[in-house]
């Protein structure tokens, strides 16, 4: 019996599975010893919740489109439908739609705490892109299922930021008018989103699998940004970080569960409630909340084309992050300058939030051109110049050593070194 | 330092979520906040003013504004017996689809018909009103701001407009609606509906009946909502606190 697994779980069951396919071992490995930097604060929590998240969308959406009708006629009236008649229809639809806001505040939290602490530094910068291409797709996914419940903002949203394509010289009509299937956002428009809507969160999970993959590679980052060196560092990652995870899961659910019950439509648009009407221009066209920011991007520049290369330009320099932060030292804690800098960069990207909820007029049109000048020039300017005047705080020398005054080896730590430390 | 730093950005994330869309035109104002039975945590629909509003609805509103996402069987949820609805939705003809010759018919209606629309279509409306739609009230509390606070504050905002203000032809003038030109005249007046109950049929208690019933129209589910709300806070502040003492003694023996 060449190659067979030689499994050691006690339960026969288990075992006789275990050996032909060893699933078993491979959780106990990658979830159960899986060594896991001992000094994670709670910002650590946000991967897995928004992994808890994105399994929510899925199941409630799963039951809204057993209920959703894809056609211009009857989409608005379908929604209603599922809010009015079907069993705890409601519920549902309310998860689904506040989860999206869900979704992206702890995925906001997730970048942010990549930011903070260096984690898209050498060596993950492949896990580091592979979450902005998360983002995109979850924007996308975002963006096409606003479209269906076919509300006024749906369509004008609709029409919009397809629309941008527009922007781009000869290609640009062509494309318009194929994304739509049509010559204005119509039914084979809401035909298609509703299809790609459905399809785009099991890329998803796709595109989650290889980021987790390439996490259990190059192991985790933590707050000092230093390597893990002796199994004294590390703790497995059960019990301890499933409990810590559940903590944090716990608090995350207390948030959505008072959006769900108590303000399920605080961060929606009331004109959404009025039914696509293709004649009549909502007086202000805006964007869910999280995508306010770009939408500011877009607008900060007089130029049509211009404004778009901004806005796609936001995300996808995030994907050359990791090269334009030339320090060496990961962590803020230990880079002075940067620790307030990226606040700074933090406050810009707010700026344009509020920015983007605002017609572009007064002041708002400054500001917004402002902060949109700092978040391209955190990137472009200070990242890579920066590590020539700061003078980075002396990097401890180990996690466990002089920061947590050394301590014994807790129980349950695997007493072998860590194979990618 | 770092605490003030996140108690700012907190600060800067719950204004841009506040933040309403836009004042559609600078000269609208805001609609006064009124005392609404279905507000805050435990808030429910005061029934008997929800059961008024209906009246109002069907007196007056419903002569020109439909409310296609109800039917008569839902009146269940401001508290009417299966007798009542039976019998409010027989007083009115829906259609009854086609009779022999093929030609659409209507009939009394049953609880599972759909409210009545005044108009048959679009065009009908417009052709009867000016020009005007009036919009589908099933959703009118959440498909504007100010929700409840809005419908109270057109319907008490009829008054003399300013000397210098034109006003188009057919239009009237309201304080609260955007642009100030209306095109329904003033809908509800003193003593205009007589409730059974004897509550004083003043335009005040008249519009704040009226926008309870239109709250509860928009949202019937709210009241369910809450109620599973506050046990599902409950338990989550349960489990958070259990969660978080057996993360302390898991991790006891690491610091």
């Amino acid at each position: 019996m060449a190659g067979i697994q030689e499994s050691t779980f006690r339960n026969p069951v288990i075992n006789w599975i275990d050996t032909r396919l060893p699933i078993f071992t491979m959780m106990q490995k990658e979830y159960g010893n899986f060594p896991t930097p001992k000094n994670f604060n709670y910002l650590w929590n946000f991967g897995a919740l928004s992994m808890v998240i994105l399994v929510i969308m899925i199941a409630t959406g799963i039951f809204l489109a057993m209920n959703y009708q894809p056609n211009v006629t009857m989409a608005f009236d379908s929604v209603q439908r599922i809010m009015r008649d079907v069993n705890y229809g409601w519920l549902i639809r309310y998860a689904h739609q506040n989860g999206a806001s869900m979704f992206f505040i702890v995925v906001y939290i997730h970048i942010f705490r990549g930011l903070y602490y260096g984690s898209y530094k050498s060596p993950r910068e492949l896990l580091w892109m592979l979450g902005v291409v998360i983002l995109l797709i979850m924007m996308a996914t975002a963006f096409m299922g606003y479209v269906l419940p076919w509300g006024q903002m749906s369509y004008w949203g609709a029409t919009v930021i397809t629309n941008l394509f527009s922007a781009f010289p000869i290609v640009g009509q062509p494309i318009v008018t194929w994304l739509w299937g049509g010559f204005s956002v119509d039914n084979p428009t809401l035909n298609r989103f509703f299809s790609l809507h459905y399809l785009l969160p099991f890329v998803l999970i796709g595109i989650v699998f290889l980021h987790v993959a390439a996490l259990h590679i190059v192991g985790s980052n933590n707050p000092l940004g230093i390597d893990v060196k002796t199994p004294q560092d590390t703790l497995p990652f059960h019990p301890y970080y499933t409990v810590k995870d559940s903590v944090g899961l716990c608090v995350c659910l207390l948030v959505f569960a008072t959006l769900i019950f108590f303000a399920p439509n605080f961060l929606g648009d009331p004109n959404n409630f009025i039914p696509a009407n293709p004649l009549l221009t909502p007086s202000d066209i805006v964007p869910e909340w999280y995508l306010l920011p770009y939408y500011a991007i877009l607008r900060a520049v007089p130029n049509k084309l211009g404004g778009v290369c901004l806005m796609f330009g936001s995300i996808l320099i995030l994907f050359v992050l990791p090269w334009l932060d030339t320090s060496k030292v990961r962590s803020a804690r230990f880079r002075p300058i940067y620790r307030q800098l990226i606040w700074v960069w933090v406050a810009s990207f707010f700026v344009l939030g509020m920015v983007g909820a605002h017609k572009p007029l007064g002041w708002w049109v400054l500001t917004g051109r402002i902060a949109t000048l700092y978040y391209f020039a955190h990137f472009l300017i200070v990242l890579p110049l920066l590590p020539r005047f700061e003078k980075t705080l002396p990097v401890p020398e180990s996690i466990s050593q002089p920061v947590l005054g050394g301590g014994r080896l807790p129980r349950g730590v695997p007493a072998r070194s860590m194979e990618n430390a | 330092m770092r605490a003030l730093r996140s108690m700012i950005a907190g600060a800067a994330l719950a204004a841009a979520l506040a933040t309403p869309a836009a004042a559609q035109f600078a000269v609208t104002p805001e609609p006064p906040k009124q005392e609404w039975s279905f507000e805050g945590v435990f808030g429910t629909y005061d029934l008997a003013a929800a059961q008024r509003g209906f009246q109002v609805y069907s007196e007056v509103c419903s002569n020109c504004h439909s409310m296609k996402q109800l039917h008569y069987r839902d009146l269940a949820g401001i508290g009417l017996s299966t007798d009542q609805i039976k019998a409010v939705a027989a007083a009115v003809q829906v259609p009854a689809g086609l009779n022999d010759s093929g030609e659409p018919i209507n009939g009394p209606g049953t609880p599972a018909s759909q409210f009545r629309s005044p108009f048959p279509n679009e065009k009908a409306a417009r052709a009867a009103l000016n020009g005007a739609l009036p919009p589908d009230l099933s959703l009118i509390i959440n498909a504007r701001e100010g929700h409840a606070d809005y419908v109270y504050a057109i319907l008490n905002g009829y008054v003399t407009p300013p000397s210098d203000f034109k006003l188009l032809a057919g239009m009237n003038y309201n304080e609260y609606f955007p642009g100030h030109q209306i095109g329904m005249p003033q809908p509800l007046r003193d003593g205009q509906v007589t409730f059974a109950d004897g509550t004083p049929n003043t335009l005040p208690q008249m519009s704040h009946d009226v926008a309870t019933f239109l709250a509860w129209a928009s949202n019937p589910e709210l009241a369910e909502r809450k109620q599973i709300g506050v046990r599902i806070i409950l338990f989550l502040v349960f489990m958070t606190g259990i969660t978080y003492a057996v993360k302390r003694k898991v991790w006891a023996d690491v610091h």
